[in-house]
C-alpha cells in the first residue's frame, strides 16, 4: 500500500474523535466532589453526634464510603456512574473500592481461591505495590531529614 | 490468495441469535432470536456463550429442517481463549469439527474455507459459524464488568450474538463465487481502545487485492460490507482506498449498522458475531429477496492478545473476504 506507518499515524489522530474535555472535567468535578462532600458530612456525624475522635470519625467516614461503593458495585450501579463521571468516580477512594470489589464479582465463577482471592487485586495492586514503596521512600527521606536536620 | 470456486457454493440456510442490547438495535426483528437474559439460563459467561451458538445451530436445523447427523463438516470459532466457546458447543454436537481463530474476521475465514471444502467435493455441506459474547469477550481482553471505566470515544461495543450459515453443493438462495484469503497487515497502531483503526489497513489491503486480481472494480458491487471496522475504521478504509485510486461510494460497516445512535457505543460494534450477525439477519435475506445481486463480505479482525497489547506491541490485522451473488447474478455469467 501507499500508505506508511508515519502516514497513517496521522490519518488516525485525524479521524479518532477526541474526548469531550470539559464535559468529562465538569461531571468529574460535581461526582468526584459531591463524593468528598459525603465524606465530610460522615466525618462531621461521626465526630460531633458520635462523639468519635477527629481521627477515628474521618477513617470511619473512608470505611463507610469504601463499604458505600462496594454496595454499588456489586449492584452493578457504580459502573454506569463511572461511564459518565470518569475521574470522578475513579480517583476517590471509592474508586480504590470498586476495582477490589469489581475482579473479586467477576472472577467468583472461578472459585474463591483461584479466582476471587488471587484475582482481587489485579486492577488494585500496582496501586498497593507502589503506594507501598512511595511510602517507604517517603519514610527514608522523612528519616534522613530529621537525623541530619535538612 | 485470491479462490475462484469451480462451482458456485451455495448457502440455502442461515441463523442468528443475539443479546439484549443487539435486540434494542435496528436489526431486532430480524434476528431469530434474541435473548435478554445475556447469562442465557446459565451461571458462567462463557457457558452463556457455548449455549448460545446451540441455539444458534438449533434454529438453523430447524429451518433446514435437517438433522444434526447430516451436517458433514462443521467451521467455526470465536474470541474466547482456545475458542472454547465453539469447541464446548461442539462436544454435544458431535460432528468433524475445524475450530477456526482469526478473531473477528473468523466469520468470513470459515466461509471461504467451507466453500473449498464443498467445491472440492469433500463435503456435501459445511456449517460456518463464529460467534462473540460482550462479557466474555470485556472480561478477557480489558477489565472486569463492574469497573468503573470511562470508554474513549474510539472504543468499540462487542456484539453478542452467533451467526451461522450452512453451505451445500447446491441450491437457490445465494452463492459464494470467489474468495479473498486476507494477508497480516501492520501499520502500527498500538491502542487496543481503537480496533477499527487497527484493522482498517487489512481490510484496504485485501479489498484492493481482490479488485486486483478478480479484474473487477468497486462499483460492481451493489454493497461492500465490512465486518467491524467501525466509524473511525470505516473513514480510514475510505481514505486509505482513495490513495490507491479507489473509491468506495456502495462501503457499509456491519459495526456500524447492528446498534443505533442513541445506544451509546461510542465507535460502533465489534466481535465475531458482529460480521456474523449481520450477514444471516440482514445481507443473506435481501439477497434472497433480490434487493441485493453481488456483494462483498470482508470481515477484519484484531490479532492481538491482552500479553501482547501489555508488552506495547502494535496490532497486527487480517481482513478475509467472500463475494457473494445472488441466483440472478450467477445465472447472469
Amino acid at each position: 500500500m501507499r500508505t506508511n506507518k508515519k502516514q497513517y499515524d496521522r490519518m488516525v489522530k485525524g479521524a479518532s474523535p477526541k474526548s469531550k474535555v470539559a464535559k468529562n472535567c465538569v461531571w468529574a468535578f460535581v461526582v468526584g466532589g459531591s463524593f468528598c462532600v459525603l465524606g465530610q458530612i460522615l466525618t462531621e456525624v461521626y465526630a460531633e453526634y458520635m462523639h468519635f475522635s477527629l481521627g477515628d470519625a474521618r477513617q470511619l467516614a473512608s470505611i463507610t464510603l469504601v463499604g458505600l461503593s462496594a454496595l454499588l458495585t456489586a449492584a452493578g450501579w457504580y459502573n454506569r456512574l463511572a461511564r459518565r463521571a470518569g475521574a470522578g468516580t475513579l480517583v476517590p477512594i471509592t474508586g480504590f473500592a470498586n476495582a477490589v470489589v469489581s475482579p473479586a464479582i467477576e472472577f467468583s465463577t472461578e472459585g474463591f481461591v483461584t479466582g476471587v482471592a488471587s484475582r482481587m487485586f489485579v486492577i488494585a495492586g500496582p496501586v498497593i505495590v507502589y503506594g507501598t514503596l512511595a511510602s517507604v521512600a517517603y519514610g527514608v527521606i522523612l528519616y534522613v531529614r530529621a537525623r541530619f536536620g535538612i | 490468495m485470491y479462490i475462484k470456486y469451480k462451482k458456485p457454493v451455495a448457502i440455502n440456510c442461515w441463523a442468528s441469535v443475539a443479546g439484549k442490547k443487539e435486540g434494542e438495535g435496528p436489526l431486532a426483528d430480524k434476528f431469530d432470536e434474541t435473548v435478554a437474559d445475556d447469562y442465557f439460563g446459565k451461571d458462567t459467561w462463557e457457558k452463556a456463550e457455548t449455549e448460545l451458538q446451540s441455539r444458534c445451530i438449533g434454529h438453523l436445523l430447524h429451518k433446514k429442517v435437517i438433522d444434526a447427523q447430516d451436517i458433514d463438516v462443521v467451521l467455526g470459532g470465536d474470541l474466547t481463549n482456545q475458542i472454547t466457546s465453539t469447541s464446548f458447543a461442539m462436544r454435544n454436537f458431535a460432528r468433524p469439527f475445524v475450530g477456526l481463530y482469526n478473531a473477528c474476521s473468523t466469520m468470513a475465514e470459515a466461509l471461504l474455507m467451507g466453500a473449498c471444502l464443498v467445491d472440492g467435493g469433500f463435503a456435501d455441506n459445511a456449517l460456518c459459524l463464529a460467534s462473540s459474547h460482550f462479557c466474555t469477550a470485556e472480561r478477557q481482553f480489558r477489565t472486569p464488568l463492574d469497573y468503573g471505566g470511562k470508554r474513549t470515544p474510539t472504543a468499540q461495543w462487542t456484539v453478542t450474538g452467533c451467526g451461522s450459515v450452512l453451505l451445500e453443493s447446491a441450491g437457490q438462495n445465494a452463492f459464494i463465487t470467489s474468495a479473498q484469503i486476507g494477508r497480516v497487515v501492520d501499520l502500527g497502531v498500538t491502542d487496543a481502545n481503537n480496533m477499527g483503526a487497527a484493522m482498517a489497513p487489512a481490510a484496504a489491503d485485501t479489498i484492493k487485492r481482490f479488485l486486483q486480481e478478480s479484474g473487477t472494480k468497486a462499483q460492481e458491487y451493489d454493497v461492500i460490507y465490512t465486518g467491524d471496522l467501525g466509524k473511525v475504521g470505516s473513514i480510514l478504509l475510505w481514505q486509505l482506498l482513495e490513495k490507491e485510486k479507489i473509491v468506495l461510494s456502495n462501503h457499509t460497516d456491519c459495526g456500524n449498522v447492528i446498534f443505533g445512535e442513541k445506544q451509546n457505543v461510542q465507535s460502533g460494534a465489534s466481535g465475531c458475531g458482529c460480521g456474523a450477525t449481520v450477514l444471516a439477519a440482514d445481507i443473506l435475506p435481501k439477497i434472497m429477496a433480490g434487493e441485493l445481486n453481488n456483494i462483498l463480505f470482508v470481515a477484519t479482525g484484531a490479532l492481538l492478545s491482552p500479553s501482547t497489547t501489555m508488552q506495547g506491541e502494535s496490532i497486527p490485522c487480517i481482513a478475509h473476504l467472500v463475494n457473494i451473488k445472488s441466483k440472478k447474478e450467477v445465472q447472469k455469467k
